[in-house]
């Protein structure tokens, strides 16, 4: 096989990392200040306070910030498909490109349409049409969301295509499938609501900030209420989706969710490490202990994984060295059944003889489940980075456990009238605010580390999907966006500090 | 046509009326556009197969080859 240049695989994957990253410190607020925008102009629709308008006017603007800077940083992504990763994008052509062209069409229509008359709209259009386009926006940007989701669900999952052997590409024959596999409806809506946690947590940090400095009280004791209760339903949301997220991985990727609890020697009834450190310099060939310290829910790793708590649950060693008793398929088997297909799919292109393209077309078939294991120099190149991604999803878990606590504290001092006293909680609040953005990052980095090394799970590994390029270029374009981002970056913090410390306009309270 | 107009009309108004920050975010805008299509995208990001083949069947072949190349 072809040797690679693992320095451009790495800096194509530092760039792409770069720029994903980036682009996500603006969604979620996106995703989850237009509801509660929406609600907020709701009430005002409905009661005709000033108080309500003014509120939401403030909290619009923020979000006209957060949405002005993130704008089209998205597209960069796609800017890096075509350049840096050009077996990919042709491999998974017309599967990515259908969501994403939805995508395009319903971000243009719905949300730069609607975004307009959320902004002009003022006394420009009737009171409840303009309420209605703050929904419009909300609901707009959560459906864009959908797509790009779907079709990165199916990369973790690929279901619903065929392989054509003639143009090298996957073709979707059943788009039902791909929209509505459980990957993608669990991934959706665990980052969705993911998204409105953060939202919350900056709309009760802000207000926090505004109270201790003794400042628009009954506007920030306002946007707490709102705030804490759509957080706390927003939380205990994202529980529940990330449960049957992790469960599906278990199902479609138990190398991953191996690597997520840092398990090598798999088990019955294992438990769920609750708090741990795995331990340094441990590997799969080596016969060091999986953790130096590991507090554990007993048989609860196994209930997630199969909804059986004495059910058995592979560790990565049972996925490398396969396991008879749980027909689990050593990798070496796996990477020779890949290099049958690779060797099948070259054949199929070379020969001229019918009855020769036949046979290998049947081969190809038969081991296309396992193609992408043909590419793996050795079976250790099936593991992840395993302390990556044990300690973000760990350290994302533990967040997303506090937030549940902050906002049910938040809502209890809203409803006994007790926020202002509270300088602890209020401080604790402020600077949370940068936490929620911190785990919704952390969710992204155990979804995307814990997959590898493929780009399309089992069929096409990341070190085969990019483009022939030199690795200078690449690093140059890296630098390039850090600067771009950097800039962009203060300049949001800058207009959305200055903005914050004007305060709401025309507000007395 | 009156509905037309009146749309032109709200995009016209809502322009004219931009506060400050607006404004700077506009630039903001159309800075980082310019950057991103003017010159990442024309310079620094041709679409690889794109740039070096006219026809599918040469993309497809291109890719074969880079998939099962020996």
């Amino acid at each position: 096989m072809e040797t690679f240049d693992m320095s451009l695989v790495d800096w194509s994957r530092a760039q792409f990392a770069l720029t994903a990253i980036y682009h996500w410190i603006f969604v979620p607020l996106t995703l989850g200040l237009s509801f509660i925008i929406a609600f907020m102009h709701t009430k005002y629709y409905k009661t005709g306070s000033e108080k309500w308008k003014h509120t939401t006017k403030f909290w619009m603007k923020l979000f006209g910030i957060n949405f002005a800077i993130g704008v089209a940083t998205g597209i960069i992504l796609e800017f890096e498909f075509g350049t840096n990763w050009s077996n990919y994008s042709w491999f998974v052509g017309d599967i990515f490109g259908a969501p994403l062209a939805i995508e395009g069409i319903m971000a243009f229509f719905l949300e730069s349409t609607f975004i307009a008359i959320m902004f002009f709209g003022w006394n420009r259009v009737s009171k409840k049409f303009h309420m209605l386009s703050s929904w419009f926006v909300a609901i707009g940007s959560n459906l864009s969301a959908l797509w790009i989701l779907v079709a990165n669900a199916w990369m973790q999952n690929p279901v619903g295509m065929r392989f054509n052997p003639d143009t090298a590409r996957n073709e979707m024959v059943n788009f039902a499938e791909i929209l509505f596999s459980p990957t993608a409806i669990y991934k959706f809506l665990h980052t969705i609501s993911n998204g409105y946690v953060v939202a919350s947590l900056f709309v009760i940090g802000i207000s926090a900030w505004f109270i201790l400095k003794g400042r628009h009280l009954e506007f920030a004791k306002r946007s707490i209420l709102v705030a804490a209760v759509f957080g706390l339903f927003s939380s205990i949301f994202v529980v529940i989706t990330g449960d049957s997220s992790a469960h599906d991985v278990a199902k479609t990727q138990p190398m991953k969710f191996a690597a997520m609890e840092g398990i090598y020697e798999g088990g019955e009834g294992v438990g769920l490490t609750t708090i741990g450190i795995v331990t340094p310099g441990k590997r799969y060939d080596n016969n060091k202990n999986d953790f130096v310290f590991a507090l554990k829910a007993p048989k609860m790793l196994s209930f997630l994984a199969n909804r059986n708590s004495n059910s058995f649950v592979p560790g990565i060693n049972d996925l490398i060295d396969g396991n008879k008793d749980h027909n689990i398929i050593p990798i070496s088997e796996r990477m020779e059944f890949g290099k049958l297909a690779i060797n099948a799919f070259r054949e199929y292109n070379n020969s001229e003889d019918a009855e020769v393209k036949e046979g290998a077309l049947k081969t190809l078939n038969e081991n296309y489940q396992h193609f992408g294991y043909g590419y793996l120099p050795d079976k250790m190149a099936a593991i992840p980075n395993v302390p990556i991604t044990f300690y973000s999803f760990h350290l994302m878990v533990g967040l997303g456990c506090f937030f549940i606590v902050l906002f049910g504290v938040f809502l209890f001092f809203s409803i006994k009238q007790k926020t202002e006293s509270k300088r602890g909680w209020l401080k604790l609040a402020v600077w949370s605010i940068p936490l929620g953005f911190l785990a919704s990052e952390l969710g992204w980095i155990v979804a995307e580390v814990g997959r590898q090394p493929w780009t399309i799970q089992d069929i096409l590994p990341t070190m085969i999907s990019t483009s022939h390029l030199s690795t200078s270029s690449v690093q140059v374009t890296f630098w390039a966006f850090a600067a771009l981002f950097t800039v962009l970056l203060i300049a949001e913090i800058k207009i959305m500090l200055h903005q914050i410390k004007s305060g709401p306009k025309n507000m007395e309270d | 046509m009156n509905l037309v107009k009146r749309i032109i009309k709200f995009y016209i108004d809502g322009f004219r009326n931009l506060d400050k920050v607006s404004i700077k975010l506009w630039i903001i805008i159309g800075i980082k556009l310019f950057i991103m299509f003017a010159i990442l995208k024309l310079f620094f990001f041709p679409d690889f197969l794109n740039s070096r083949f006219n026809t599918e069947e040469q993309k497809s072949e291109y890719v074969i080859q880079s998939l099962t190349k020996k």
